[in-house]
Formats: structure tokens, sequence, C-alpha cells
């Protein structure tokens, strides 16, 4: 392969990925204010700290709100896969060095072998999203071919980064595949349903405020 | 099992819907849809299309689903790919059958009770999203007959139900007259301004159910209540157009609600025990007409009677013996967080109760909240359909009497406890209260 075209992808597309994805994320939370500030400003008469933060942590806790505990499964899959997503990327070892080559920074990492089981466990999680999409009625009926594609951009990076971890199969090409799918991966976030980082807490803040604010009754 | 006729797609509908459909065109059509979907929203609609992970999980929330053996498309997130997905695929170029379905799921297949919010992770308000299908129906004139019949009532009467304004005066001295025959002394007092409350229900009391006035009229006069009714438009707070997406309307209604209360310059307003009227008042027709929170103290019957009963100036004979369960309606404990209050009231009525499950927050609506038993008879086979769901969490109580403490709960559960044989009574809290309640004699004079 080019080795102008891997250092690209391994120094300034790096930058590029982050970059896009703080200031996308920013920017669409920033938009989104505008606008509200624009055209729903009512929202600002409703939208209280106190409920806002009652209800994201009402709903941050396993198994506290109503639905999670009628869809056990998926909600013990889906917690694992959230806290793998983020613990991975963040705290493993080997991306740990790299931020300190370039920043002589360093902070706590995952042991390795949690992170290698963390890393299986997301892969396993999306699995299940996947059989889950194609198997339960009410999700198939909603499920378009772009959910499919999102849980395999997520599914990529990790799927790499475990098999050059190991080694198995031809290293440098799946590192190579491994940065570029999470560099995708991280441009995609500001503009694609994986937005609901964003949305999501925001959307739920002003549920949890309108139920607890206005209509005094909890929503979860 | 029979099949309800949404799966056997012939889709009912009215001479109202037909008649607008066939006055449509396309640009009328892609023209409303678009003003609605990005003119009349904003972020929090855009957001809500964005955010929706099509997981799924607001399914389990909804009775219809329930009710239709978990069919996909009565998920809450079914009906709005079946609706606004669809509208923002084609920019709202769709056509006449797809808007003759449109129509249908939105205000026949959600009883925007909200329940959804409460199961989907993101809190997604999909009622509001059944409330814009709802709102481009009614710029397209393809409303439901019956409950349009309402709208324009409100519009020409500012009431529900074509009372007329002597009749309403009639109605109520009527009440007043039979009243004194038991209880000497007994007034309704009409337009006295400066009353503590001013007490309002919603127009079909005085046209069908004129004895709740006068149970009312008992209670308050026990109680020693300086209290009074309006005579004038403005009475009525209830509001129908608040259902049919017709916004401008629905604000008036509700304006027109508060002024009376003004020029009474009573110092709050004590509501009868209707829901979705509460809903309009204290949560919608109050932000059409401008006012973030409602301009007055609006105390809904629930809290109002919780409020006599432990203040002591209503107090119990015998308590209640039959056994009774209590349903919560949508939006007073969904949209109000009254249902601990209701909760001590039965309890400081009735020695017998049993609760159903779910309830509280959680519980299911009656399967006629909405505005769905509003659009009336040609819909009434599938509303049973539909609440088989909350006929299975009736009979599970066992119960003899049911309590509603909501009109629209109350007509919709005495339609499911006669068509699934039940065997249960419906009555409201105020029935309750008034069968038990020590009903002496207090002269307003002297307690003040
Ligand atoms: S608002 Fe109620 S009836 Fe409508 S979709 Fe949600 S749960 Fe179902
Ligand atoms: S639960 Fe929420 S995110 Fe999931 S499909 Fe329903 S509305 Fe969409």
């Amino acid at each position: 392969m080019n080795y102008s075209f891997i250092e690209f992808i391994m120094g300034p597309m790096v930058w590029v990925s982050f970059a896009v994805f703080f200031i996308g994320l920013t920017g669409k939370t920033l938009y989104i204010i505008l606008q509200i500030k624009k055209k729903e400003s009512f929202i600002f008469s409703f939208l209280t700290l106190k409920h806002s933060t009652r209800s994201i942590i009402a709903w941050l806790i396993p198994f506290f709100p109503k639905s999670t505990r009628t869809n056990p499964v998926f909600y013990m899959v889906s917690y694992l896969f959230h806290i793998g997503l983020f613990l991975v990327p963040l705290f493993l070892m080997s991306h740990i060095v790299l931020g300190n080559e370039s920043f002589q920074i360093s902070w706590v990492s995952l042991n390795d072998t949690v992170a290698d089981w963390l890393t299986v466990l997301v892969i396993m999680a999306l699995g299940y999203f996947a059989y889950r999409r194609a198997s339960v009625p009410q999700v198939r009926y909603l499920t378009t071919f772009k959910d499919y594609l999102l849980l395999l951009m997520v599914a990529l990076p990790f799927i790499t980064g475990f098999l050059a971890n190991h080694q198995v199969l031809a290293y440098k090409l799946m590192i190579i595949a491994h940065v570029i799918s999470g560099e995708l991966m991280l441009i995609m976030i500001p503009f694609t349903k994986f937005s609901h980082i964003i949305t999501g807490p925001l959307s739920r803040a002003y549920t949890g405020s309108e139920f607890g604010n206005v209509r005094h009754a909890k929503d979860w | 099992m029979k099949e309800n006729a949404v799966l056997q797609n012939e889709l009912n509908s009215d001479s109202a819907i037909e008649d607008g459909l066939a006055k449509l065109n396309p640009e009328r059509i892609t023209k409303v849809i678009q003003e609605v979907l990005y003119k009349e929203t904003g972020p929090r609609f855009k957001a809500y299309v964005e955010t929706c992970m099509h997981c799924g999980l607001c399914a389990d929330a909804c009775s219809y689903f329930i009710s239709n053996d978990s069919n996909p498309k009565f998920s809450p997130a079914g009906k709005v790919k079946r609706t606004v997905w669809e509208m923002i695929k084609k920019k709202g170029n769709v056509s006449t059958k797809f808007l003759r379905e449109a129509v249908h799921i939105s205000f026949l297949e959600c009883n925007v009770c909200k329940r959804c919010s409460m199961y989907c992770p993101f809190g997604i308000d999909i009622a509001y999203m059944m409330l814009l299908v709802r709102r481009i129906c009614h710029k397209l004139e393809i409303t439901p007959l019956y409950i349009q019949d309402t709208v324009n009532s409100h519009a020409a009467t500012s009431n529900q139900m074509w009372v007329k304004e002597d009749e309403w005066i009639d109605t109520l001295q009527w009440q007043e007259e039979d009243a004194r025959e038991e209880f000497k002394n007994l007034r309704i007092p009409l337009d006295k301004t400066g009353a503590d409350i001013m007490y309002s229900v919603i127009a079909p009391e005085p046209k069908f159910q004129a004895g709740l006035i006068y149970q009312t009229a008992v209670i308050m006069h026990a109680a020693g209540m300086n209290w009074t009714m309006p005579s004038n438009p403005g009475w009525d707070n209830s509001n129908m157009a608040m259902y049919t997406g017709d916004n401008e309307i629905s604000g008036r209604i509700a304006k027109s609600f508060y002024e009376t209360a003004q020029k009474l310059k009573v110092n709050k307003i004590v509501m009868g025990e209707c829901g979705h009227a509460f809903r309009s008042v204290y949560d919608m027709g109050n932000r059409w007409a401008g006012w973030a929170m409602p301009p007055f103290e609006v105390v809904h019957a629930l809290e109002f009677y919780h409020e006599l009963l432990t203040s002591k100036r209503i107090t119990i004979k015998e308590k209640y013996r039959k056994k009774v369960t209590l349903h919560d309606p949508c939006n007073v404990s969904r949209g109000r967080g009254l249902h601990d209050l209701a909760r001590i009231v039965v309890d400081m009525t009735c020695s017998n109760f049993i609760e159903m499950t779910p309830n509280r927050e959680h519980n299911y609506c009656c399967g006629a909240g909405g505005g769905v038993i509003n659009c009336g008879p040609p819909y009434k086979q599938e509303r049973m359909d539909n609440n088989r769901n909350k006929a299975d969490q009736l009979r599970a109580t066992g119960a003899d009497v049911l309590i509603a403490p909501c009109h629209n709960c109350h007509s919709g559960l005495e339609d499911i406890v006669e068509h699934y044989k039940l065997n249960m009574e419906v009555k409201f809290l105020g029935d309750i209260i008034y069968e038990t309640m020590e009903k002496k004699i207090i002269h307003p004079e002297d307690k003040q």
C-alpha cells in the first residue's frame, strides 16, 4: 500500500476526524439551541435543570425505569454495549500510548484482558442488535437498511481492532482498516443517528421537564 | 379471533373525511404538509425524528399494539412510520389514499395519552407527532365528522355541545330548584363577582348529565364554599379543538374561559371530573392562548375533593362498601400527578379498594381519550376491538365498581364494560362522595 496514504490516515486524518467529531457535535448542539430560541422558545419556559437531570439520571440507572424491566435482555445488552463503546476506545492501552506519543499525556488504562473481553462484548451486542432487528416483528417493521449499516459501522473498528491486537490476520491491513473505520465512525457521529449522544439527552431533558415541572409526574 | 377492520384493510371512514378528500389536489396537499412539518414545527420535531433509533421499545407501552396481538403497525413508532416518515420521504407529496389512512391512524389509533413517552429511552413524544398529523388533517379539512362538529360548536357557541345560553342558565336554575327541595337555602350562585371559586364543567354535563351539577351543588353547600358558576359563554372548559389540531380555536376557547374567570374576579377555578378539559386549561389551551402556565389556579375535582375531605369541610357518614377499583385518567395522573391524592380520597370514602395494574402514571388509557370517542359511532366497533387490553386489565381486578374521575374515561369505560360484559358499575368519584357524605347544612354566613 502507498506509504503516504498510510501516513495520511494515521496522521492528519486522525486530526480531521476528531475535529469533525467535536466541532460537529458542538455545532449541532448550538444549532439546536439557536433554533429553539428562534422557533420554539417556549421550550425554555418549561425546561428546568432539576427535572432534566432527574429524568436523565433515572434513565441511566440500570433497570430503574419500568420500560427497562419489561425488556431486560435488550437493556442489559444495551447497557454493556454502551459501556464498552466508551471504555474501550478511551482507555485502551494502545490508544493511550498514541496519546502519549503525540502529547506526552497519559491516563489510566484498562487492563488488556478486560479490554479484550469488552471488545468481544461490544461485537456480540451488535450481533444481538442485528438479530433483534431481523427477528422481533415490531423492530423489524421499523428497521431500514441504514439501521444495519449503522451497526456495521460500529462493528468494524471493534472487529478490526480485535483482530489486529491478536494478530490473527494480516496485521498491517487490519490496523489500517481499524484506523479508517474508526475515523469514519467519528466523522459520521454528528451526521447520523449516532448523534443521539446529544439529541437523546436533550429530548429526555425536555420530556423530563414537561413531566416533572408541568405535570408533576414521573417519566420512567 | 375477530380481526380488526384496519387489519382487513377496509378502513373505516366517514362523510366528512370523504368529502374533504374529494376536494383535495396534490399541490394543496404538498403545501399543507410542508407548511406544518417544516414551518410550524422546529428543532423539537426534527430531533424526535432524528433521534428515534427504530428500536421498538415504545411498542409495549401502547394499548393499540397490545390489543391487536402485537401487530407492529400499531406500535407508537409504527404509527409514526405510517404517517410522518412517509410524509417526510415524499416531501409532502402523498396520495389521498395515504391521507385517508393518516386521518385514521392519528385520530383513531392513538389516544395521545403519552404513555409511550415513558417507555421510549429518549422520551420521544409520539403523541405530539400524532397531533401534528391531526393538524395536517385539520388544515386539509379532512377531520372526522363527529369531532369536527364539536369544534364547530366550540367556534360558534363557545361550548362543545351547541348548548344555548338560555338552556345553560335554565339547567343550572332547574338543578338549583330541585336541590332546594332537599336542602333548604342551597344556591347555585350565578355570576357572583368576587367569589372564592369559579366552578366549571364540560358541556355534556348540562346536556346529558345535569345530575352531576346537582351533586356538586350539594357538596359545595355542605362544605360551605363561597362559589359561583358563570352564566355567559366561557363556562365550558372542554376543548375538542385541542385534539383536532385546530390550535387557533383551541387557544380561543382557553382564552374565553380564563376571561370569564377574570371577569368574575375569583381566586381559583375548580373544575369537574374531566381529564381532557383539565389538559386544555392547564397544559395545552393555555399555551395556544399565550400563557406558559394557566393564569389562574386551576384545581381539578380530584384535588378539590381531597382538600374538602382532609380539611374536614366534608365528612363521610359511612364508607362505601362495595369492592371498588380506580382508573387513573391519563390527563390528571400522567398529566398532573394527582394519582396519590385520588387514592387518599378513595381511602377516605371506600372500605374495599383494589388496585388495578398497571396504575398511577403507568395506567393504560381508557381507550376513549384524546378525541377517539368523539369521532363517534362510525368507529365504535373498532374502538371496542382496540380496547381489549383495557378490558383485560379491568377484568383482572374483580371489582364491582369502577371509579373513573374523568368524563371521557367514564363514557369509554362504560362502553368497554358493556361490550366485554364486565359486570361493573362505572362511577365518578363525586358519585361516591355524594353517596357517603354527611349532607349537613352549613350556611355560608355562619362560616365566614
Ligand atoms: S400516545 Fe398512547 S395511544 Fe398514542 S401511541 Fe403513545 S401509547 Fe399509544
Ligand atoms: S422507543 Fe423511542 S427510539 Fe425506540 S422506536 Fe420508539 S420512539 Fe423510536
